[in-house]
């Protein structure tokens, strides 16, 4: 190589790093314009009375330092938003996991053929529109007319008013939440399956163990990290339940279906309390980020 | 027996499944009123359009049908690009700050989106954008998980392809075009899947962005529609019908660059 040729190449390389900065201007000054200024500018808001004047005018705004929080605190909607999704959260996790480890059992079963047909009969749900399957469901748990109570009715269970009765309400979105996403912890948990090497279960079965005792001491040991970031993925997804309340029961009965999210979403876009409604998306954001930090400390402590 | 027992559980769950759509389906070609009986019916007594015409006819969908499909198609194009530069630059190019601001990028993953909307908002009211295609396109321009899909993909390019360009004399862009793009093909369908589906399927933001009937996208159409039509399951379901089923077809048609890239999501450590 002759030195005008490292010369070239030197060249290039600062060339280069210019070339960088030009690839990655347009996504970096999206995400900043339409991500970080927003959620600057959301916490910022959070310490605001903005509210349907200020929309109009913003001269009447006033910063009310923790004023919305200390609200939050004292407000009985909220407190019982949070709770309703804690509840929707703790039953539908669990649920969703066993349904889909289940079926990823089933579909890495050596025995089977045709397991691509099921595997996408399965996941299906996970990739249609929320929207159109909850207004779906919302028909199927029509106390009258609808197939649920219909099935019901055949192994002899009194119809039940999914949607109207507020102790039904909230577990009606559960199982169609469960149906709706399980699909995609299915896939996660099957690719978790595949990286268990076969020779572990030869060996347990050359000492006799059974099948139970193999998913005991084989199975649920080494899928723990995939099973701790689908736990993670699924209770931070859950939390930011909206449109199956929105759609199938608009929050009621009684508000047993009011969702954090769908407060939030009231607060700010119908009664365009802005202030109070960042307030809201940051105890949500609070929430969320504790989750993850946990999952953070749990991975590290297993790790060791 | 063992195999004859797992496959029809398979089936039978499978069946369970996908008996919402099935019933949708078939409840989507009855007449007003035939769905509202007791026992439910599975399938029609006579099969008809009649709610589809009244869709297209009366409740004008169409528009809403094209708001959503030009909306996904031009927001997953623009993304796509911008999304794939970046992922190439953080991937091959060595320059100031990339590692804190790819790891900044990384750990913001983790915010909400709801918590962008109120100031998106507020911010595209000032500039008239609220009510306009723009509203849904500018914010989906590009995302840090596309970035992060594409700059995973990029890593196992080799240096040696993209120096030896260079000292053929290609330009930078040249390179980005005419090299790593074609290599990147694979991905770059994995991620147009990801963000057609979440743009079409996408609701909270359309919701709160778009405000006339003419603007909406399927899914705000349907919700808006459900609250004059909770006695019309015929015809709900066959906006639910019109709403999922270019899902599935894209879906069907691409769906081992989908998995593989819920595969590839799940191990972002």
């Amino acid at each position: 190589m002759n030195s005008k040729e490292k010369k070239n190449i030197k060249n290039s390389y600062s060339f280069a790093s210019t070339a960088a900065y030009f690839f990655i201007a347009p996504a970096l000054l999206a995400i900043l314009i339409f991500f970080f200024i927003p959620v600057i500018a959301a916490f910022v808001i959070s310490f605001t009375d903005f509210d349907i004047y200020a929309l109009g005018n913003f001269n009447t705004l006033r910063f009310v330092g923790i004023n919305n929080y200390i609200r939050l605190f004292e407000d009985p909607l909220f407190w019982l938003s949070l709770k309703n999704t804690s509840y929707y959260v703790i039953l539908a996790t669990p649920l969703s996991i066993a349904v889909s480890l289940s079926a990823a059992l089933l579909l890495n079963s050596k025995l089977l053929k045709y397991k691509s047909i099921f595997r996408l009969s399965y996941f299906m749900p996970y990739v249609t529109t929320l929207v159109a399957v909850a207004i779906v469901w919302r028909f199927i748990y029509h106390p009258k007319f609808g197939i649920l109570n219909y099935f019901l009715g055949l192994i002899g269970v009194n119809p039940i008013d999914w949607l109207g009765d507020p102790n039904w309400a909230m577990p009606a979105i559960v199982i169609m939440s469960v149906w709706k996403s399980f699909g995609y912890s299915m896939i996660i948990f099957i690719a978790g399956l595949q990286n268990i090497p076969d020779d572990l279960y030869e060996a347990a079965s050359l000492e006799g163990a059974n099948e139970w005792q193999k998913f005991k001491s084989i199975t649920l040991p080494l899928l723990a990290p995939t099973t701790l970031f689908i736990s993670i993925i699924t209770i931070v997804g859950y939390f930011q339940l909206f449109a199956e309340p929105y759609i199938m029961t608009q929050g009621g009965p009684l508000n047993s279906t009011l969702s954090i999210v769908q407060y939030m979403y009231q607060e700010g876009f119908r009664w365009w309390n802005m202030g109070y409604s960042a307030s809201i998306a940051f105890v949500l954001f609070f929430i969320i980020l504790i989750i993850t930090v946990i999952q953070f400390k749990v991975q590290k402590i297993t790790s060791k | 027996m063992k195999k004859i027992l797992l496959y029809s559980f398979l089936i039978v769950t499978s069946v369970v499944t996908l008996i919402p759509f099935i019933w949708m389906l078939s409840t989507s070609l009855m007449t007003d009123g035939a769905a509202s009986v007791f026992p439910p019916k599975f399938f029609p007594e006579e099969v008809v359009l009649q709610q589809y015409q009244t869709l297209f006819t009366r409740l004008n969908i169409a528009r809403n049908f094209f708001n959503s499909i030009f909306l996904s198609v031009v927001v997953t194009t623009i993304s796509l690009f911008f999304n794939s530069m970046a992922g190439y630059a953080f991937a091959k190019y060595r320059f100031k700050g990339k590692d804190k601001l790819f790891n900044l990028l990384l750990v913001n993953m983790i915010v909400p989106s709801q918590i962008t909307m109120l100031p998106l908002f507020l911010m595209l009211k000032s500039v008239g954008l609220i009510n306009t295609y723009m509203a849904i396109i500018i914010t989906g321009m590009a995302n840090i998980f596309g970035i992060f899909l594409i700059r995973q993909h990029c890593l196992s390019i080799p240096d040696s392809l993209i120096e030896a360009a260079r000292m053929d004399g290609a330009t930078d862009f040249q390179i980005y075009r005419k090299i790593i793009l074609p290599l990147a093909v694979p991905i770059l369908v994995t991620l147009g899947i990801f963000t057609f589906l979440g743009t079409w399927n996408d609701f909270l933001w359309p919701l709160i962005a778009l405000t006339d009937e003419s603007m909406y996208t399927l899914p705000v159409a349907l919700s808006n529609l459900m609250l004059e039509h909770t006695r019309d399951p015929e015809l709900m379901m066959a906006g639910s019908v019109l709403t999922i089923i270019p899902v599935i077809i894209v879906f069907l048609a691409l769906q081992r660059y989908y998995i593989k890239g819920i595969m590839m999501g799940s191990v972002k450590e």
